[in-house]
């Protein structure tokens, strides 16, 4: 069968749960490795064989990290060659897009990101996309070269299935090109305990109408109770009341969990463009005219200030 | 400094239907071909970039006749001169064809900067910008909330909006960067850069000109093809209720609708 190579997202080796389901769905569409690239593949290993990786292609070169992008696309290329992998699936954040588009141009393959399903029709690789906010489901598939498709988190549930993690080392000796851009600080902005943003199955998002950084502890309590993520509008992160990375919408996060609670948000589009494919859609505003109030499954009209505490306070009583 | 500066004209998905406040009738001009939003900032920084440190501000945009008019937007904020890709062979080119096309036109001017939006609101894909850099050898700047060329024009340091907070990233000149919303407030045409941009020069390029073949691009060239397309079905309308002041009544309706749902 096949190799479906699926680039693996990671912290140090903690592997994030959108990897996971990207073997998960590489699994329908062949044998899927891993392409692992930085240090950590020994803390990395059990999991990426519990998930059914039979190989995992390991770059740990220092230097891979020193560069912005380029590094992980010309060790892609290079694995895609030796391997005459069948796919390369990628998660489809900020970073994986861009590895993805340069990785297309090095090994002339068509592109199509923002999958949410990828299905084998007779060998032919099929990806689901939602458009338009959702309302349109366009199946594509790519015609050129080896399929690059990236898929968003939360597209499919993570299943076990053991395998090897068979580790294959890769050297790949860095363009000039792919050195261009060198990393000189990163910086990370805390963001607690709770769970990551993208991957949670309950966001619970302020907006302006929450009123200041510090009042911002009414999103976090409910969020809390309910065991959920905290986002935010750009309103909000723009006023430096709750980090960037928390931020929900065009220019932040995509999130598409099964409940998405929308507190002092008016629900602009661009705001939109991040949450509305979300399950279930839930607003407390003042305003009954605002747009959000469009996209609601449950809504309520009323002073979040008045309504969060109440609500947090009866969850935490029935989950009690 | 010479900086070529990349915009798209995109459906003005983003604003909905709209009243127009004038007589509360359909707004029907409000869903006009307008430029990228993105790309405004990027339009803006190149202005900014060129106040300080002199030099042009070449706009470029690869689209059909109609985005003319975001080549003269981009021109009346303050851009110097403009190139029009412009060929109906380009009509359905993917993101590789939009890429290989920008990449060629770029190779017909000189720059030392080449600034794009982060994202386009119609094709929503985020992958112009670098694929630019890798067919152009050139480095690769993105996703910047700041961008700083130092004082002798050799180099450009960013911060990168990343998904845990930022990253400080350097490289040489010529160099391509991209720009997120945070990074400025874009300036309105004023009347006069309207006027002033009707006189400034607008070069039209076609592929022959580029020296692109027409099966590498457009439809002919596409890398991918949609297979069908379905509308999912629409939004059941929510309910919505009125708290009645305290935060009783909608807390307890709406812990009703999650403990319905199986949330709690
Ligand atoms: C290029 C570009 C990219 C953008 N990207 C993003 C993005 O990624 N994410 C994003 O969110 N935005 C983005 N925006 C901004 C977007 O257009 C809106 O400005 C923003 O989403 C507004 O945030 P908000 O809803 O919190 O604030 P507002 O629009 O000011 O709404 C506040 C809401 O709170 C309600 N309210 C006030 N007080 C209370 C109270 N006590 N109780 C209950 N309700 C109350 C009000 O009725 C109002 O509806 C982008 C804009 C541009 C131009
Ligand atoms: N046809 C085009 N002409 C000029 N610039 C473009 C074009 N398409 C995309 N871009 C630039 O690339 C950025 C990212 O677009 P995209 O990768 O399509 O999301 C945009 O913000 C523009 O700056």
């Amino acid at each position: 069968m096949a190799e479906i190579l699926v680039l693996v997202d990671h912290v140090d080796g903690e592997v994030k749960k959108v990897t996971l389901e990207l073997l998960t769905i590489a699994r329908r569409l062949g044998e899927p490795s891993a392409v692992f690239v930085g240090s950590g593949f020994d803390a990395a290993k059990d999991r990426l064989a519990e998930y059914g990786a039979a190989k995992v292609y390991v770059a740990d070169a220092e230097e891979l990290g020193s560069y912005l992008v380029a590094p992980v696309a010309e060790v892609l290329a290079k694995v895609a060659a030796d391997s005459s992998a069948a796919a390369v699936l990628l998660p489809s954040g900020a970073e994986g897009k861009e590895i993805a588009g340069r990785l297309a141009i090095k090994i002339g393959s068509g592109l199509i990101t923002d999958a949410t399903d990828v299905v084998s029709d007779g060998g032919t690789f099929v990806a689901e996309q939602p458009v338009f906010g959702g309302s349109t489901i366009v199946k594509s598939k790519v015609a050129t070269g080896t399929p690059i498709i990236t898929v968003r988190p939360n597209s499919a549930a993570p299943e076990a299935s053991s395998a090897a993690a068979e580790r294959v080392d890769v050297t790949v000796e860095l363009s000039d090109a792919a050195k261009a851009a060198r990393i000189t600080e990163r910086v990370v902005e805390e963001k607690g305990e709770r769970p990551d943003l993208s991957a949670a199955a309950i966001v619970v998002s302020g907006g302006r109408g929450v009123g200041s950084g510090e009042q911002f502890s009414v999103i976090e309590a409910l969020a809390d109770a309910l065991g959920a993520a905290v986002g935010a509008s750009r309103a909000v992160t723009d006023a430096g009341w709750y980090p960037h990375q928390h931020q929900v919408g065009q220019t932040g996060k995509t999130v598409s969990p099964q409940l998405y609670v929308a507190a002092g948000i008016s629900g602009a589009i661009q705001h939109r463009a991040g949450m509305q494919t979300s399950k279930t859609i839930v607003a407390v505003n003042k305003d009954p005219e605002a747009p959000i109030f469009e996209l609601v499954d449950f809504g309520v009209v009323g002073d979040l200030h008045q309504v969060l505490p109440v609500l947090t306070e009866e969850i935490t009583k029935r989950k009690g | 400094m010479n900086i070529v500066v990349c915009v798209k004209q995109v459906p003005d998905t983003w604003s909905e239907k709209k009243l127009n406040p004038a007589d509360n009738t359909l707004d029907r001009g409000a869903t006009d071909p307008v430029m990228n939003e993105m790309d405004e900032y990027a339009v803006e920084e190149a202005l900014r970039l060129q106040e300080a440190s002199g030099g042009e501000v070449t706009v470029l945009c690869m689209g059909p006749e109609s985005a003319t008019e975001t080549v003269r937007k981009a021109l009346s904020m303050g851009a110097d001169k403009a190139i029009h890709v412009l060929d109906d062979g380009l009509h359905g080119s993917d993101a590789l064809a939009t890429s290989l096309a920008l990449s060629k036109a770029l190779g017909t001017t000189s720059y030392d900067l080449v600034l794009l939006g982060s994202e386009s609101s119609d094709a929503r894909m985020s992958v112009i910008p670098a694929m630019l850099a890798e067919r152009l050898g050139l480095p690769q700047l993105t996703f910047a909330k700041e961008v700083t060329v130092a004082a002798d024009g050799g180099s450009v340091t960013i911060k990168r909006l990343t998904d845990e907070g930022y990253q400080v990233v350097e490289a040489s000149l010529p160099a391509v960067v991209s720009v997120v919303e945070k990074i400025n407030e874009p300036r309105y045409p004023s009347f006069k850069g309207i006027m002033a941009a009707k006189k400034k020069p607008v070069e039209t390029l076609s592929l022959a000109d580029l020296g692109v073949d027409g099966g590498d691009v457009g439809t002919a060239g596409a890398s991918s093809a949609v297979e069908s397309f379905e509308t999912a079905p629409p939004r059941q309308a929510g309910t919505v209720v009125k708290d009645e002041g305290d935060g009783t009544v909608g807390a307890q309706k709406l812990v009703e609708f999650l403990a319905g749902k199986k949330f709690v």
